[in-house]
Formats: structure tokens, sequence, C-alpha cells
């Protein structure tokens, strides 16, 4: 497994690299179906077109440390659009926060891992959310205290697409750049999807580039799903200067199981027996593509 | 003998569809939940008059209030979690100061929202759309009782809150029943005079239930069925302080500010000296987990209240 200590520990050849992240990213995807599928319930559309994003911050670029939950030097993660818990506990589990047995009492009475995460009690949770729309504003809280303590550390935060309906994410945006923000990455999770339908039908968020752009944010644009990609990207916000910076990761709701893949109707609806079995069926057979089998 | 069940919330849906007809100024807002909250059945409809406002509950609350403004009869809808509190400046300046025409009507309230746990479990709706000055409180308990307060809702003018969970409930009403409710009148749902049981929302059926298992200890529990906790039907609360030795109020909310606290506010300035009990969420946040399992954790199941009850007549 890749270091989840500080940086990058394992000295891997590039392909190496990018290979081992997809796997991973595959096995999160497996985590996140059988955990919903235990739990008859939970959001496997944006759990599941979250994952490569948060598998590189976890698994490759951030600093960070299981063992030391609490340490002030960490760098910061939060998930605003909290529905996509299962991603965030798989990948925390991985990485050793707490006993992967956990994932499979998902939302269960007198367990750990709440349908939505909550810091109290969840080792390795920044911020507790579900009611969308307020990360950002959180974010900015942390990174204004990582300001004001002189400390190293990033915050990355990642918004639905739909989230940024919310009023308060364009509050925060203004925050953010009015306070040069630039230890504060947005990752934006754009799906094109809500619960009612496609974003752009619900309520228009198109130019989401230049919204972003003119809250005086640095704003760039990737395919969400390629490791490559979002690696260089972070790498770009975190050099960057006097601004917060907004990547927006184009991605597909439900991606890796493929009629999950852009179906509104799996933002939270669970598979049913037959669909768990069709989708760890896929995922293993991307994995042995992936593997080269 | 198995129960029906009907969800409240498709009675909603299919309520607002008549309404439409009936009023051509009735017009509906959701925030991005219109399939959860069966507003979708009215959008269907009547596109024209249905407003998709995204993820932007402040937004939808102001917006309603502004149509209201115009003549319009305003309902807007979303989660009870999102409908409150996350929006209360809005509900207190726009619609309750304002006195504006609109209905919000919550669903997914209380603890039976189960799996999603506790930041989507609204227990605090009651309280804080109760201190708002004109602002009417319901919380029907089953499909049949939603339809009718539904139309109570559009027909008297003024700012109004609703909420139901998200689950099927039991009916207790049969389709047609219930043709002369009134706001601001609870219902004797069952008699009995040894105890009396006020519940609200789905507490009315558990509440109910309560009164077979205490019935087969010879007590005898009156049920009264408080669908509008503000103004609450306070004439009823003192004939039943009177009438039998004991009273327990039953909610899916917190005992703080909901319906516990509005029967105790009565009970106190009449000087009334009945043993009283609150049963609801003791002042903490749920978890997640099955409903069933949720209620008897704590404290809500229908075992637990005839306990309680059996305790206050000792
Ligand atoms: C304030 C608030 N309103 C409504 C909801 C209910 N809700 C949960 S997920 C969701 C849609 C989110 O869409 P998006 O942000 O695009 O997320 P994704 O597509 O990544 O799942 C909604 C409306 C919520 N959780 N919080
Ligand atoms: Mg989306």
């Amino acid at each position: 497994m890749l270091s989840t200590g500080w940086g990058i520990t394992l000295k891997l050849h590039n392909d190496e690299l990018i290979k081992k992240l997809n796997l991973t990213a595959v096995k999160i995807r497996r985590h996140i179906i059988e955990m919903l599928y235990k739990a008859k319930s939970g959001h496997p559309g944006g759990s599941l077109s979250a994952v490569d994003a948060i598998v590189t911050l976890y698994f490759y670029h951030m600093r960070h440390n299981a063992k030391k939950p609490d340490d002030l030097d960490r760098d910061r993660f939060i998930l605003s659009k909290g529905h996509a818990a299962p991603t965030l506990y798989a990948v925390l589990a991985e990485c050793g926060y707490f006993d992967v047995k956990e994932l499979k009492r998902l939302r269960e009475i007198n367990c750990m891992l709440q349908g939505h995460p909550v810091c109290q009690h969840i080792p390795g949770i920044e911020a507790s959310t579900g009611s969308l729309g307020h990360g950002l504003s959180f974010a900015n809280g942390v990174a204004l205290a990582g300001k004001l303590d002189k400390k190293e550390y990033n915050v990355y935060v990642m918004l639905g697409d739909g989230e940024t309906d919310e009023g308060q994410i364009w509050e925060a945006a203004a925050a953010a750049s009015h306070y040069k923000l630039n230890n504060l990455t947005g990752l934006l999770d754009r799906n094109f999807l809500q619960i009612d339908g496609n974003t752009e039908d619900v309520l228009r968020l198109e130019s989401v580039r230049e919204r972003w752009s003119s809250f005086g944010w640095n704003v760039i644009e990737i395919d969400g799903h390629d490791i490559q990609q979002i690696i260089d990207a972070l790498h770009e916000a975190d050099e960057r200067e006097n601004q917060p910076t907004m990547i927006i990761l184009i991605t597909v709701k439900g991606k890796g199981v493929s009629f999950m893949e852009n179906n509104v109707d799996f933002h939270g609806v669970p598979p049913n027996e037959l669909e768990y079995k069709l989708a760890i069926r896929e995922l293993d057979t991307l994995q042995r593509k992936l593997e080269g089998i | 003998m198995s129960k029906v069940m009907e969800n409240p919330r498709s009675a909603y849906g299919e309520t607002l569809v008549e309404l439409g007809k009936k009023y051509p100024n009735l017009v509906v807002l959701d925030a991005d939940l219109s399939k959860s909250t069966k507003t979708i059945m009215f959008a269907k409809r009547y596109p024209d008059r249905f407003f998709e406002m995204g993820i932007a509950e402040a937004n939808m609350i102001s917006t309603a209030a502004g149509l209201a403004s115009c003549g319009k009869i305003s309902f807007a809808s979303t989660f009870a979690v999102f409908a409150t509190g996350r929006v209360y400046d809005q509900i207190r300046m726009d619609i309750a100061y304002s006195n504006a025409n609109v209905k919000i009507f919550a669903t997914h309230g209380g603890i039976s929202v189960g799996k999603d746990g506790a930041s989507h479990q609204m227990i605090e709706d009651i309280a804080l759309m109760r201190v708002l000055p004109n602002m009417v409180v319901f919380a029907p308990s089953d499909a049949t009782q939603t339809r009718r307060i539904v139309e109570r809702m559009a027909t008297k003018y003024g700012p109004m809150y609703a909420r139901v969970g998200r689950a099927s409930a039991p009916l207790i009403y049969k389709k047609d029943d219930l043709k002369d409710i009134k706001i601001g009148k609870g219902i004797t749902t069952k008699d009995g005079d040894d105890i009396s049981i006020i519940a609200c929302g789905t507490m009315v059926d558990y509440a109910l239930d309560t009164r077979k298992l205490l019935s087969k200890e010879g007590i005898k529990a009156r049920v009264i069925d408080m669908h509008t906790i503000k103004p609450i039907d306070k004439k009823l609360v003192l004939k039943c302080a009177k009438e039998t030795n004991a009273m327990l109020t039953a909610e899916e909310h917190s005992v703080i500010g909901g319906l516990g606290s509005a029967v105790s506010e009565i009970l106190a300035e009449k000087g009334c000296s009945c043993k009283f009990r609150r049963m609801g969420i003791q002042d903490m946040f749920c978890e997640s987990g099955e409903p069933k399992d949720l209620f008897a954790k704590y404290g809500l199941s229908a075992y637990h209240i005839a306990k309680t009850a059996k305790e206050l007549l000792k």
C-alpha cells in the first residue's frame, strides 16, 4: 500500500504509482458497493464519482498520518457533500484510521459510521456534514486558522455541483478570495446530476468556470477520473499564491458501475441483490484489466 | 390484524394536485427534493405553477413569500431539517413577521428518517416554528389527516407549518373521515379515564398501541390526537387533566419546545397538579439505524410509553 504518512515515501516509477492509485480506487468502489448493499440505503452515485479525487488526496497528495489524526500540522480534507460519506469512510479505513470491518456496519444502530460524517465520533473526519452548503465556509475557517497560526498545512474541500446552488457557497467563495486563501483548494464534483435531474435543468450552473473565476478563484478544469490530471492539478493548486484554487473535476455520477453511470435513479438508492452482484463483477473485471491479467 | 399503511407524503402530493385544480392561484416550490416530498405530482400536472428552486432553501422561502404577497397561496416543501432551522430568519422576516400566506410543508421530520442519521433527523422543528408569532403548527398523524390538514392550510389565510415523517404510516382514520376537522381542535381518538396520552404525528399510532398494552393490565387510556400544536387546544388539555389521573405527551421531537412543552405550559399556568410526563427525545442527538430500533433505544416505543404510564399511575 502507498504511504499514508507524511508525503510519498514510496519512490515509485510514475506509471507504477498511477496504476497503484487506480487499483486503490477500484478497491474503494468495491467497498462502497458492499457497504451500501449491506446498509440497504445510502448514495451510490455521488460516492462513486468522488472516488478518484479522494483516493489521490489521501494515498498520494496529502500529508497526514492515520496514527495521529489530531496532528496540528496535517493537511485537512472536508467532505462538504456529506452524502458521499461511504467514499471517505472506505478511504479512511484503508489508510488505517479505523478497522476496515467497521465499513460493514455503516448506518447500523450502535455503530460508529453514521449515514453522514460526524467529526466527534469518527477518527479522521474533520467536519460534520450532510446539510449541503456549509463545507466551504468551514474550510475557509480552517484555512484562516492556518494562516493565523503560521502553519504550512493545506485545506481541501469537496463540493457537489448541485450543492453550489446554495447561496452560502457563494458567500464562502467571496470570502476565500477576499482573504487570499491560497492554502485552500476546492474540488468540485461536476457530474451534472443532482436529485431532481440534470443540474442545468434544475437550476442552471453554467458557466461554472467563469463563475468561480469571477469570484477571484484560480480555476483548473480536468477529467476527474484521470489520476495523473488530478495529481498535476493538486500540485498546481498548492503552488498558487494569493488565491484559492477550484479544481473542476468533470466526472460521471455512478462511475465504475455501468448501469449506475449518469443514472439519476442511483443518487440515493442502494443496489439490490442482482445489481450488487453485477456491480461487483464489473469491478472485478476492471481490476483484472488494470492488473493486466 | 395488520395495519393498513399509507404514506402521508403521497397524500400531500395528491391533495396538492386536487387543490391546484380548485385554486388557480396555488403555487408550489421545492428545493431538489420533489421526488421525496411528492410535490413532483403537482409539478407534472401544473408545470407553470411549480418552481424548482434547486438546493437553495433560503431563496425558496423568501421567493414563496414574494409570490404570496401577490395573492398566491404558496406551498414550499423540503425535508423538515432544511425547511426550518436552515432558513429560520427567512421564515421569521418574510413569512411570520410579514404574516404571509405561505405554507411550509415539511417531510422527513423526526427520528424515523432512520439511517441517514442525526444530521437529517429533525427533532427541533416544532419548537422553532412554535415560537414564531403568527405561525400555525401541525403534525398530522396519518395520510387521511394529512389530506384534511393540507386542505385547511390552503383555505385559511396565514403562515403555517406542517411536518410529516418519511415512512408510510398506519391509517388511523378512514379515507373520508375527519370531514370536520378544525385547526386548533384536538381529536379524542379513543376514550379512557385512567390516563390521557396526548400525541401528535407518528406518535398517535404508538399511543394507540400503548392503549392496547395498558388495557391488558386493566388501565384505560385516552388517546388525544393533537394535530395542531399551535394554537393548541387548551380546553381539551384541561379537560383531560380534570378527567384522568395522569397525563403523558408523546412526540417524535425533542421534549424541549414541542408538544410536551406546550401542554406543560397550560398545566402549570392553570395550577394543575396532575401527574405528568413528556415522552420524546431527551435533549440529545440520536443516530443512524432502523426506525423501530431507534424508537426502542430512545424510549418512544409503545412498550416504553406503557411502562412510563404505569409508573405514573403507581
Ligand atoms: C441543505 C440540503 N438540502 C437538501 C439536501 C438533500 N440532498 C442530499 S444530496 C442532494 C443532491 C446533491 O447533488 P450534488 O451536490 O450534485 O451531489 P452529487 O451529484 O455529487 O451526489 C440533495 C438535494 C441536503 N442534504 N442538504
Ligand atoms: Mg452532482
